[in-house]
């Protein structure tokens, strides 16, 4: 038990001293995280609408695909990117395996289902109430998706969220494309994994007390704007 | 109160005086299998309001939507001002359904992004719509979420959004079905109103006592089918078909 303490107390000092090493690998989580979910909302949003509002063969066979790579495994996409991205595969000349930059692609492949997906039902949703009279004011199928991206904005920022909490939470896809390189692509998730089995508790728990409250600040941040669209009958 | 708004030109120049503003051409609409509109011919001309009357299921609505072009006849064709219906005539007219589609914006925003839909140059839109919430008793809720007003307020809200588009013709789907007395008051004075403007109206309603208000020409629908067309007074005066006397009398028509 003495173990456990130690590692706690250690893991609080490391917190609160701002280490240097922890802040490192929060940061490089938090900015692929981040990145990967701007990519993920800039490709999954207008696909999401697209599926919506489209009428085109197809469309049906394409939004099943889309809900069920939701449920995509982490290393599974971690095996593509790698496959991709390696000496052998097809986009090897850009030599980005082990960077961040495969570490972004990794995750916004794994969270732009999500994103697309979510959004898909939002805008379908919305659009059951809307069409008609969208359609009696000659509404483009531009003016259609931008006014559902608008009006459905609290349900795309959840889906974005949820997203988030995937893509920071995730292991699998980090650690085959990026290889939890120190200093180059160490996550907090990998980091974890890492010293635990080296027997370190103290960062381990320390970066996993950190993931704990992100996740909370999430779910926080979701419940709030729950309310707020509430508060404005946007719900 | 409107004279304030710079009137839109008119595409008046195709328009003969007397000569039909909309005409439905043996329009027949089915759906699984049941003939819903049967043959109907029908020619909308400037001047009264045209009150589309009839019973539950008679088909006033999907009559309604044929002619604003969001439903296609299965046959028959539907004529605005002599040339086909398309996505550029609807521009030129509005529709207030019974349950008012409110997006998730303020009223006033409501407005704009309708006016913003119907390509009106952005300098404009925010005085057109202070203009039709002023002409609807709304400019004190201009900026309260449309979701969060009442159903009298979101009706009028819907019949301000339609008429800051300056439509030629107006459609209206049983706007007052569930309202209260004040609300449909407030309702039938905005279309008085707009007919005072020159905007062609018509309307569905199912409610004797609201056509005989409002007058103009009645086009009596039952099963899908025109039973009779008259002015109102001679109508309520004297209906001709049996189904119009059973439904002013309040039976069941059959």
């Amino acid at each position: 038990m003495s173990d456990f303490s130690s590692a706690f107390s250690k893991a609080f000092y490391l917190l609160i001293s701002g280490d240097a090493a922890l802040m490192e690998i929060i940061m490089l989580s938090l900015q692929v995280s981040l990145s990967a979910v701007v990519f993920a909302t800039l490709i999954g949003l207008p696909l999401g609408s697209i599926l919506a509002v489209g009428r085109f063969p197809g469309r049906g066979a394409v939004a099943a695909g889309v809900n069920a790579l939701m449920g995509l495994p982490p290393v599974v996409v971690g095996l593509a990117v790698y496959m991709l991205l390696s000496n052998a595969g097809p986009l090897s000349v850009l030599e980005l395996l082990y960077t961040p930059t495969a570490l972004i692609i990794a995750q916004t492949l794994l969270v732009t289902p999500i994103i697309a997906a979510l959004a898909r039902q939002a805008a379908e949703d919305l659009l059951e109430e809307y069409d008609e009279q969208l359609r009696s004011l000659g509404s483009s199928t531009l003016q259609t998706i931008s006014t559902l991206i608008w009006d459905g904005r609290y349900r795309l920022l959840t889906a974005i969220l949820a997203g988030f909490g995937r893509a920071i939470a995730e292991v699998g896809a980090v650690m085959i494309v990026g290889g939890n390189i120190n200093h180059v692509t160490r996550t907090m998730t990998t980091a974890i994994a890492l010293e635990t089995s080296k027997g370190d508790l103290a960062l381990a728990l320390a970066l996993g007390i950190i993931l704990l409250g992100i996740a909370f600040a999430v779910n926080a941040a979701l419940m709030s704007l729950r309310g707020t669209a509430e508060r404005a009958a946007h719900a | 109160m409107l004279d304030a708004v710079p009137a839109r030109p008119r595409a008046n120049a195709d328009a003969r005086p007397g000569a039909a503003l909309l005409e439905v051409r043996d329009v027949t609409y089915k759906a699984d299998g049941r003939t819903l509109i049967d043959h109907i011919d029908l020619s909308l001309r400037p001047g009264a309001p045209t009150l589309i009357l009839g019973p539950n299921g008679a088909g006033k609505s999907l009559l309604l939507r044929l002619m604003h072009g969001l439903l296609t006849p299965d046959s028959g064709e539907i004529l605005w001002r002599g040339g086909a219906n398309s996505l550029e005539t609807r521009r030129r007219q509005a529709m207030v359904f019974q349950d008012p589609v409110m997006l998730r914006r303020s009223a006033k925003a409501n407005i704009v992004h309708a006016l913003k839909l119907r390509r009106v140059p952005r300098e404009q839109r925010s005085a057109r719509a202070a203009q039709a919430l002023e002409t609807s008793g709304l400019a004190h809720l201009a900026g309260s979420p449309a979701r969060r007003m009442s159903g009298g307020e979101q009706q009028r809200l819907a019949m301000a959004r339609a008429l800051a588009l300056e439509p030629e013709i107006i459609f209206l789907d049983e706007p007052t079905a569930s309202l209260d007395p004040a609300s449909v008051k407030a309702i039938e004075n905005l279309i008085a109103d707009t007919q005072g403007r020159g905007v062609k109206i018509v309307l569905v309603t199912h409610d004797v006592g609201q056509a005989r208000r409002l007058g103009g020409e009645i086009v009596f629908l039952n099963k899908g089918r025109i039973t009779e067309t008259g002015p109102a007074a001679a109508f309520f005066r004297k209906p001709e078909s049996r189904a119009a006397r059973q439904f002013l009398a309040g039976e069941i028509v059959e």
